[in-house]
């Protein structure tokens, strides 16, 4: 099993299972904003911006999948070869962003569906059902920190 | 649970969407200061009651239910999960029907929509004794209802009989229900179903054993208590509910029975108001069900008081609490 293999499959781990879960949870507000449009349609812009925050998490799997290729060489500038141990190691840097945003995107899917509630009965109170479901988004961007910070790190490990 | 099944999302969206289109504590208050009912029906229809300005009062209630199930189609498909509503209506036109077909009268007007059958099959199943086209259940109630009508011309006994099978079939759909909150209204309804025939009962003076064939099974009454209770007189079984889930009701019921049953619609729909803040389940449906219906109950109550000159005093007396 070569280096590359394993950050590559870390990158790919990071786009697939963030990925599953903003596509569940945008799935779910999607069906929520479905049914207040049909009852409701003026109310469109405010239940977008509610659906689409779940989308995020994929956006940032992808971000590290992105970084990762890169470091490794796969897109831009050739690096040489990948150590197993280095690759193992970028396979670990992905796993924060992976799991937080497969889990995340699922349960700002839920807050985000509940929101979409509270706006269809109470449309001035769109402010409050915002913030409920970016809390969750708190989780998902620290995942992203760390998954970044140790990419970048891992890049000038001499091993 | 990260992925468990929400059938409801999109059901619940358009439900907190007419919710909000509901008639609220306010708007039954500003309808009972109206003067006549045609201020009423004015009202009503500004805020979008009956879909035509010819329809007559009694055609816009049954306009508003008819429209109520067929949303309720439209949103889940199957109504089935809430026939614990909607078989109530069906034992009431079992009772219509078998006094209509006994003293050959017209029934047509006691009749209910929003029944699991049509009132019409109901009624010819029992006046061609050909009950195939009935579930079991209700098609030996049905026949059971004809045949002691028959022998011994006793509606009391025939409605006791009736009401008991819909206690049953209701308080057995509490045990099989996946939601909690189908479960306590069946549970409640089962037990205030219970409790008002055994108050009816003591005031009969009927025995410990007439009372309890009259009484379904539930979980927080003990029937074998409350009809020995019953047969020994009122204060007895004020003296049992005192050491039950119902000791609440206790003070409403000494006051009377209308006064119990306002305590206990408003019980339920005090249930119903936690489901506002569930969005996945089919709770929240059953609470925009029951919301619709006491509105419906409450402008009937308003239409006919004021068609009656009856004075405002009467109606608060009896308008439940609303749900938003």
């Amino acid at each position: 099993m070569s280096g590359l293999f394993l950050a590559i499959l870390g990158a790919a781990f990071a786009t697939f299972m963030a990925g599953i879960g903003s596509s569940i949870g945008v799935g779910k507000a999607g069906v929520a904003a479905a049914g207040v449009l049909s009852e409701e349609p003026s109310l469109f812009s405010k239940v977008l911006i509610l659906m689409l925050l779940p989308a995020t998490q994929g956006i940032y799997g992808l971000l590290v999948a992105f970084l990762t290729l890169q470091a490794v060489g796969v897109i831009g500038e050739p690096v040489g070869d990948i150590s197993v141990a280095k690759g193992a190691l970028y396979l670990a840097a992905s796993l924060p962003i992976a799991f937080s945003g497969l889990i995340s995107a699922i349960h700002q899917g839920k807050c985000s569906v509940a929101g979409i509630n509270t706006v269809s009965k109470k449309p001035d109170q769109m402010g409050k059902a915002l913030i409920i479901p970016a809390m969750v988004e708190t989780y998902a961007i620290l995942a992203l920190l760390i998954s970044i910070l140790a990419i970048n790190g891992i890049k000038v490990l001499a091993i | 649970m990260l992925f468990q099944k929400e059938e409801y999302i999109y059901a619940v969206a358009r439900i907190r969407c007419k919710e909000s289109k509901l008639l609220s504590n306010k708007n039954i208050e500003q309808l009972i200061s109206m003067k006549d009912s045609q201020s009423v029906e004015r009202y009503l229809r500004d805020m979008g009651w009956g879909n035509s300005a010819d329809l007559s009062d009694k055609d816009i209630l049954f306009s508003e239910q008819e429209g109520l199930w067929s949303l309720m189609k439209e949103l889940v498909g199957d109504l089935s999960a809430f026939d614990f509503l909607r078989v109530q209506n069906d034992f009431h036109n079992i009772k219509a029907a078998v006094k209509a077909i006994y003293t050959d009268t017209s029934a047509e007007h006691l009749f209910l929509s929003g029944g699991v059958f049509e009132s019409d099959v109901i009624y010819n199943s029992i006046k061609n004794k050909d009950y195939s086209s009935l579930p079991e259940f209700i098609a030996a109630t049905a026949q059971e209802a004809m045949g002691v009508i028959l022998k011994t011309g006793d509606g009391q006994l025939c409605d006791a009989l009736i009401d008991k099978a819909c206690l049953t079939y209701v308080g057995a759909f509490a045990k099989t229900a996946d939601n909690e909150l189908i479960r306590k209204y069946c549970e409640l309804f089962t037990a205030s179903g219970n409790i008002k025939i055994a108050v009816r009962c003591a005031r009969l003076k009927k025995s410990a054993d007439f009372v309890f064939r009259c009484m379904a099974d539930c979980d927080s009454l003990n029937i074998k208590t409350m009809s020995v209770a019953a047969a020994k007189g009122f204060d007895e079984i004020c003296n049992y509910l005192l050491t039950t889930d119902y000791k609440n009701a206790v003070v409403h019921i000494k006051d009377s029975l209308s006064a119990f049953e306002k305590w206990c619609d408003n019980f339920i729909m005090d249930l119903m108001r936690s489901q506002k803040s569930d969005p996945f389940s089919i709770g929240p449906l059953v609470a925009y069900i029951i919301a619709k219906q006491t509105e419906i109950k409450a402008v009937r109550l308003i239409l006919t008081a004021k068609n009656n000159s009856l004075p405002d005093s009467v109606i608060r007396e009896r308008i439940r609490e609303m749900y938003v």
